[in-house]
């Protein structure tokens, strides 16, 4: 089967900053005094396990960010090969079931018959008006009423168990290769690492295993968060959510570290004129409420997008445009804290003796700033950077609600939460589309407000420290 | 004092200008008039009739800033520029697409926002400085830890979860007060107090911890420990000094929202259906009405720079060591 690589503009985004995370750890690795804060990070208990947490959510968000497009069946006679529309990513090959198993209206978790009665025709001729079966959810069984609760009890058992499985020999086949690389035994390898949460991290390996296990054991049969309106499975609607929050928590941050950087560390050097032009700007910039600049920035984005209409080759590219221009405006809003702290941060800095030494010996401001004043406020950047990713995923949920934020067709947490929130209403209510994802959001949320707290911890040199190797 | 007060009003026009400039750049040379008038008649009746007729209502059939038509000084006057974004200065907003004055729909909204608003920074407020006062008093046991991993949790859940999940709890389930909707007079607490009760929850996460860290650094100062050596009650220390002093930095971020309480939130205005400022901004965002954005933009930062300068007379009020010259 030939497919096309597709490489969307976020995409490219992620790719660039995995790569300088990659450079930047190979970079630290090399220099034992930048080690030192890791280290403390790495023995922190809650830091770890979140860490942990958050990998798989970025696992996901990496998985679905390499799209391609399939070609289509080659008709007789046609040298060329055409490319389906549709733009696919290896997330979605990876749960082509959900994403398949569509429905045609809500059905509650773990049902086997629909949300709302239909008119059927029974096998003797006659109009029954009841609730259908479901084409997929549960649609192995043949008296769901008395066999469901078993049949989920039973795949969920055996779920867990493979998961926990799977999880024990992934934690032994980790350690057993870290082993062998630092030539010890296993034993000693783990009995090396005191200070490690080691117990905790391989739980939460175990833990994450089982759930993965028992989620995945159960949605090939039954729609373990429902279906929505039009039948899509909830599940993949928050999972396929996950890649949007995550884009618009870490690009935002990479858009507008630079400038966060280059003007706050000019501000505070140069002095002067400088400051006052970068002062200047970055308080007009602040005194604009941010959720009104952000709505007039998309607003007029809209017009733009909407008047080069050919700009586009596909749907998705415009709303992945779309969700690149909401992450620079988010940032444009939220670099001038940063710039506020780095610029006291180098006024502070740049009396120091060292910085005058550099300068007595005639060193460029270019080489004081790249090489003195620059690794000195990296960890003011790491600590805004972690600090402002929650805030930045909870922020997109309500600018989608207020109509500001990524498009439409975009799955997001904002989206999903906008699309269902007329659902409460509803008799029944329908809970589980608003459920899945503020559940989703929080836990994102708060292993990232966790994290966050232990990098603060680990890195922030005010907090004093006894008993520091 | 006075001279102090001038200068800082002074440095505010700068400011105020550059918010124009910048609301004037994205709103008439990013995209052209033409180009909103397409955006909002929709691709099927786009005809340039129909596009110079939208313009002449709103007035946008002017050049941005050089009218070489004109005599005289009409030659600036008679501009975009002039008529749309310099005449915000006087607060006059024009008018809306649906051609009701601006300025008089915000002189009408502003009461049903402040209803809101108000109570859920006052009430706000005094809850969150307890709370983490308490927090502070019971520093380093079981229970600090508690109060602590609850703010986490509770600031890690999304501000629509309080909104939709109150309501559902309050309306739906108990039949406590309506859902949503606003009246006049003293029938309309019965529509405030669910929205004022969710406001201050939502807040309950960050405002708190933050405040836990204020009182946490203050708590380690010597003058503490001082009045704890001649015998003062904890509660006593806490209350009568560590709060006081504390209150500069909890002044810095409370006075600078004050004005913003005008602008209302937009959030729960637009889900309980209030009519205040913060649902008017929505209902404009949502209907692309262009004008009155640009207001609320003007509007707000106004606001704000009228809140540092509160800020800055506050601190006088509160410490006496500062003075400002």
């Amino acid at each position: 089967m030939t497919f096309k690589l597709v490489l969307l503009w976020t995409d490219a985004m992620i790719f660039l900053l995995l790569a300088v995370a990659i450079a930047g750890g190979w970079w630290v690795r090399q220099r034992p005094h930048l080690l030192l804060p890791w280290r403390r990070l790495f023995k922190s208990r809650i830091g770890m396990v979140s860490l942990l947490v958050l990998s798989l959510f970025v696992l996901i968000g990496l998985l679905d960010s390499m799209h391609y497009r399939l070609a289509l069946p080659a008709k007789n006679g046609t040298v060329q090969t055409i490319y389906a529309g549709e733009v696919l990513s290896v997330f979605d090959a990876l749960v082509v079931n959900l994403r398949n198993q569509t429905e045609k209206t809500y059905s509650a978790p773990l049902a086997a018959y629909l949300y709302a009665k239909e008119s059927m025709e029974t096998p003797d001729g006659s109009l029954l008006r009841d609730y259908p079966r479901l084409k997929h959810g549960g649609a192995h069984l043949s008296n769901p009423q008395l066999e469901l609760t078993s049949d989920v009890i039973k795949r969920s058992l055996y779920g867990m168990f493979s998961g926990w499985l799977g999880g024990v020999l992934l934690c032994l086949l980790i350690v057993s290769i870290a082993a062998a690389r630092s030539r010890t035994s296993a034993r000693h390898w783990v009995e090396a690492r005191q200070g490690t949460p080691l117990n905790a991290m391989l739980a939460t390996v175990v833990l994450m295993a089982m759930l993965i296990g028992l989620t995945a054991n159960l949605a090939g049969s039954y729609h373990v968060l429902g279906t929505d309106k039009v039948g899509q499975d909830v599940l993949y609607l928050s999972l396929k959510s996950i890649r949007t929050g995550l884009v618009i928590g870490t690009v935002t941050t990479l858009v507008m570290l630079p400038f966060a950087l280059f003007m706050g560390l000019a501000a505070g050097y140069f002095r002067g004129w400088v400051d006052d032009v970068i002062q200047y700007v970055y308080t007009v910039l602040s005194s604009i409420p941010s959720v009104l600049l952000i709505a007039a920035a998309v607003l007029m984005m809209q017009v733009t997008i909407e008047k080069h209409a050919e700009w586009f080759s596909s749907s998705i590219e415009r709303a992945d445009l779309r969700l690149l221009f909401l992450c620079l405006i988010l940032g444009v809003t939220s670099w001038t804290g940063l710039c506020r702290l780095l610029r006291g941060e180098t006024l502070k800095l740049r009396e120091l003796e060292y910085i005058q030494a550099a300068q007595s010996f005639g060193v460029s401001a270019m080489r004081i700033l790249s090489r003195h004043i620059l690794p000195n406020v990296m960890h003011i950047v790491l600590i805004a950077v972690v600090m402002d990713f929650s805030a930045l995923v909870l922020a997109e949920a309500v600018l989608s609600y207020v109509g500001v934020g990524v498009d439409p067709s975009t799955n997001s947490f904002g989206t999903l939460i906008n699309n269902a929130r007329l659902e409460m209403g509803r008799e029944p209510i329908v809970w589980w589309t608003l459920a899945a994802a503020f559940s989703f959001m929080l836990v994102l949320v708060l292993a990232a407000n966790l994290f966050a707290d232990a990098v603060r911890d680990a890195f922030d040199p005010r907090l004093n420290r006894t008993g520091d190797a | 004092m006075i001279a102090y007060l001038i200068r800082r009003i002074l440095y505010a026009i700068p400011i105020l200008i550059g918010v124009n400039l910048l609301t004037f750049l994205l709103f008439f040379v990013v995209n052209t008039p033409d180009d909103m008038a397409r955006v909002q008649l929709g691709i099927k009746r786009v005809t340039p009739e129909a596009i110079e007729k939208w313009k002449q209502q709103r007035g946008y059939d002017k050049p941005l800033l050089f009218n070489a038509q004109s005599e005289g000084a009409n030659k600036l006057t008679e501009t975009i520029f002039f008529q749309k974004s310099a005449s915000m200065f006087v607060f006059d907003f024009g008018y809306s697409d649906d051609g009701r004055s601006i300025s008089h729909e915000i002189r009408t909204r502003m009461l049903p926002s402040l209803v809101i608003a108000l109570p859920t920074f006052a009430l706000g407020l005094l809850f969150y400085v307890t709370f983490a006062l308490l927090m502070t008093l019971f520093r380093g046991t079981a229970l600090d830890v508690a109060g602590v991993s609850l703010c986490v949790l509770l600031m890690s859940i999304s501000s629509l979860f309080y909104i939709i999940g109150g309501q559902f709890i309050a309306s739906k389930l108990w039949h406590w007060v309506p859902i949503s909707g606003y009246a006049d007079g003293v029938d309309s607490l019965r529509f405030i107090v669910l929205p004022i009760l969710i406001g201050v929850f939502g807040g309950i996460g960050s405002s708190s911890r933050w405040y836990r860290t204020i009182f946490l650094e203050e708590v380690g100062r010597d003058y503490v420990r001082t009045a704890r050596a001649k015998g003062l009650s904890e509660l006593r220390v806490l209350f009568r000094h560590v709060l006081k002093n504390a209150m500069i930095p909890i002044l810095t971020g409370v006075v600078a929202v004050i004005p913003l309480l005008f602008m209302g939130s937009l959030l729960t205005e637009s889900f309980f259906g209030i009519p205040g400022l913060g649902s008017y901004t929505i209902d404009a965002i949502q209907a692309q009405d262009f004008g009155v954005v640009r207001a609320m933009v003007f509007l707000g930062s106004a606001l704000y720079i009228v809140g540092l300068i509160l800020t800055d007379i506050s601190y006088t009020v509160v410490d006496p060591r500062v003075r400002l010259q």
